[in-house]
C-alpha cells in the first residue's frame, strides 16, 4: 500500500509499504532516517520513540498505515522542530527537514544552531555513551519539557520510564534534563 | 494483509461483518508485539484510529461510557474523580509511551488474565457495549471474559465502548511486580466501596485463566461489616475480620506456576494486597464520613 504522512514537517510518501509494517520499519528502512532505533520491536526500550501528532509513542508498535495523513516528528527533526516551537512555529510550506538533509544530519560541536537544547544538554552532561538510546530518551525528554518546564525529579523520572539505557546508569542522563530544564528558565 | 481504515463507526461495523477474521487495531500495544514476532500473520487489520467517538467519553448520571480507544493517558488526566479505581490501574500501565497508545477497549479485546484494567474494572462494576450490524449487546463484564485470552466477543462484534459505575466511594488498585514501570503484573487486586448499596466489590488479576471477582469474600465482608454496623459508625474495620476477608481473597485465586512467580507466591500476595487496600479504602471512607458529619 501507499502510505502519506508527514516526517519531520515535510510531506513524505512510500509505496510498496506491507499491510502489517512498523512506523519504525517505514522510517528506518524505507524514509532513510536511522535515527529512531530498533532494538527491541516490543514497546520495552522506548529507543525508537517519536512523536505521532505529537504524543511520544514508540513506532515499532504504530502500524504503518496507522501514521497515514498524521505527523511524525523524529530526532533527525528534533532541533527544527524546538526551534519552530520557540519561535512562535509558523508551521509554513519549505520548513521541516528534507529527507537528505535528515539523513546527512551530523552534531557538530560548537555549532548551536544545529541542535536543541535537550541535545545540547545531553552532550554537556555527558549524558551519551554507546548512544543507542539516546534518540529516543531525546524524543521523551524534549516532550516532558514542552509540557513542564521544571519537572521534579519524581516527573523526570516517571516521563523516561519507558526509556531503557544499558550504559549510564541514567544519572547523567536525569542531570542532563535538570541542566536543560534550567538553562530555559535562566532564558526566560 | 489488508489494511482496512474505516473513517465512521458505521463503516467499521459494515468491514467486521464483511471481513470477520480482520483483527481490529486501536493502539497496537498487543497486536504489534504480536505481528513484530510473526506470533500472528492476519488476513486484514482493521484501522480504529480514525474514528473520533471511540475516543470519547461522557459522563452521565451514574456511569462513564468510556470509548473503547480512550487511551490510559487521558484516563488518568480526566477520570480520577469518577473512576479512581481505573485511573490507579492504567497507570501501573506500561510507560508513558505504551499509556498514550493503549486502551480499555484493547485491554478487553486482548483479554489477557494479567490486564490491568480488569481488576478495577471488575470492582467498579462495568458493562461492555458490544456493536455488530446485527445490533448492540450490553455483556456484564465478569461475564465477558471467557477463558486465558479469550472473550465472548462475536466475529462480526466490535468494542465501542465501556459503560463504568461512577464511583460512589473509595476505590484502590494494587499490584504486584518486579519493578514501578514497565511490568506485566505478577497479580492484581482490585477494590470498591460502594457506600450507596453498603457493598463491596473485588477483582483479582493474573490468579487464574480470566480475571474473576473474589465474590465469597465479598458476601463475608457485606455482612461483617453491616453485622457490626461499620458503614454507620465508621469505626475501624476488626483485623480478625480484615484477615478472613484477606483469606478468603486468596482462596478465591486459582493462580498457576510461572516464569512471574509460583502460585503459592500469588495467593500470598493477594492476601496481601486485600488487607492493605481494604485498609487504604476503609480509612478514606472513614475520613469522608467525619468531615461530612462536621459540614
Ligand atoms: C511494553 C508493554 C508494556 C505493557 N504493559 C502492560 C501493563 O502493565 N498492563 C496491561 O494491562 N497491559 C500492558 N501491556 C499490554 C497492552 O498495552 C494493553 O493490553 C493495552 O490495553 C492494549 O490496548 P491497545 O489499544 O494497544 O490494543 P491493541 O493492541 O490495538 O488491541 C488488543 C486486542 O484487542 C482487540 N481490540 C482492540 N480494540 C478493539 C475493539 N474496539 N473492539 C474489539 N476488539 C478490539 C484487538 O484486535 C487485539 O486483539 C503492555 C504492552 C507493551 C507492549
Ligand atoms: S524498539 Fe520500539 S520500544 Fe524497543
Ligand atoms: S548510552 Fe548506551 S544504552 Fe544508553
Amino acid at each position: 500500500m501507499r502510505l502519506t504522512f508527514t516526517v519531520n514537517g515535510r510531506k513524505q510518501q512510500a509505496d510498496d509499504v506491507w499491510e502489517g509494517e512498523s512506523l519504525l520499519y517505514v522510517l528506518r528502512e524505507r524514509m532513510g532516517l536511522p535515527g529512531s532505533k530498533n532494538a527491541c520491536e516490543q514497546g520495552e526500550c522506548g529507543s525508537c520513540t517519536v512523536r505521532l501528532d505529537g504524543v511520544p509513542v514508540c513506532a515499532c508498535l504504530v502500524a504503518a498505515g496507522q501514521a497515514q495523513d498524521r505527523e511524525v516528528v523524529t530526532v533527525e527533526g528534533l532541533a527544527d522542530f524546538a526551534r519552530q516551537r520557540d519561535h512562535g512555529g509558523c508551521a509554513a510550506e519549505g520548513h521541516g527537514i528534507s529527507l537528505d538533509d535528515a539523513k546527512r544530519w551530523r552534531s557538530k560541536p560548537g555549532e548551536n544552531a544545529q541542535l536543541s537544547p535537550i541535545q545540547r544538554a545531553f552532550i554537556d552532561a555527558g549524558a551519551v555513551q554507546c548512544g543507542f538510546c539516546t534518540p529516543g530518551l531525546l524524543v521523551a525528554a524534549d516532550e516532558l519539557l514542552e509540557r513542564n518546564s521544571s519537572p521534579s525529579d519524581e516527573d523526570i523520572r516517571e516521563a523516561l520510564s519507558g526509556n531503557l539505557c544499558r550504559c549510564t546508569g541514567y544519572e547523567k542522563i536525569l542531570d542532563a534534563v535538570r541542566l536543560a530544564a534550567a538553562r530555559s528558565e535562566e532564558a526566560v | 494483509m489488508d489494511f482496512l481504515r474505516p473513517a465512521s463507526w458505521e463503516e467499521a461495523l459494515a468491514a467486521k461483518a464483511e471481513h470477520p477474521t480482520a483483527v481490529p487495531i486501536a493502539g497496537g500495544t498487543d497486536v504489534m508485539v504480536e505481528i513484530n514476532f510473526d506470533h500472528r500473520r492476519p488476513d486484514a487489520l482493521l484501522d480504529l484510529n480514525r474514528i473520533g467517538e471511540l475516543r470519547e467519553w461522557e459522563v452521565g448520571e451514574e456511569t462513564v461510557r468510556l470509548g473503547a480507544c480512550v487511551p490510559y493517558t487521558r484516563i488518568i488526566e480526566s477520570l480520577r474523580a469518577e473512576l479512581p479505581g481505573l485511573a490507579l490501574a492504567a497507570h501501573t500501565v506500561g510507560s508513558p509511551q505504551i499509556r498514550n497508545r493503549g486502551s480499555v477497549g484493547g485491554n478487553l479485546g486482548a483479554a489477557s488474565p494479567a490486564g490491568d484494567s480488569h481488576p478495577a474494572l471488575l470492582a467498579a462494576g462495568a458493562e461492555v457495549e458490544a456493536v455488530s450490524v446485527r445490533g448492540t449487546r450490553m455483556i456484564p463484564v465478569e461475564e465477558f471474559y471467557t477463558g486465558v485470552k479469550r472473550n465472548c466477543l462475536e466475529p462480526d462484534e466490535l468494542i465501542r465502548a465501556v459503560h463504568i459505575k461512577k464511583a460512589d466511594g473509595p476505590q484502590q488498585f494494587s499490584k504486584v511486580g518486579t519493578r514501578n514501570a514497565m511490568v506485566i503484573a505478577v497479580c492484581a487486586f482490585g477494590i470498591a466501596l460502594h457506600p450507596g448499596t453498603r457493598t463491596v466489590r473485588t477483582g483479582i488479576g493474573s490468579a487464574a485463566p480470566t480475571p474473576i471477582r473474589a465474590t465469597a469474600a465479598e458476601e463475608f465482608l457485606n455482612s461483617a461489616l453491616a453485622e457490626a454496623g461499620l458503614w454507620d459508625s465508621g469505626q475501624i474495620i476488626p483485623p480478625a475480620v480484615a484477615r478472613q476477608f484477606a483469606e478468603l481473597v486468596s482462596g478465591a485465586a486459582n493462580p498457576i506456576d510461572d516464569v512471574r512467580g509460583s502460585a503459592a507466591y500469588r495467593r500470598h500476595a493477594l492476601g496481601v494486597m486485600a488487607r492493605r487496600t481494604l485498609g487504604w479504602a476503609w480509612e478514606e471512607y472513614r475520613g469522608n464520613e467525619r468531615s461530612a458529619r462536621c459540614a
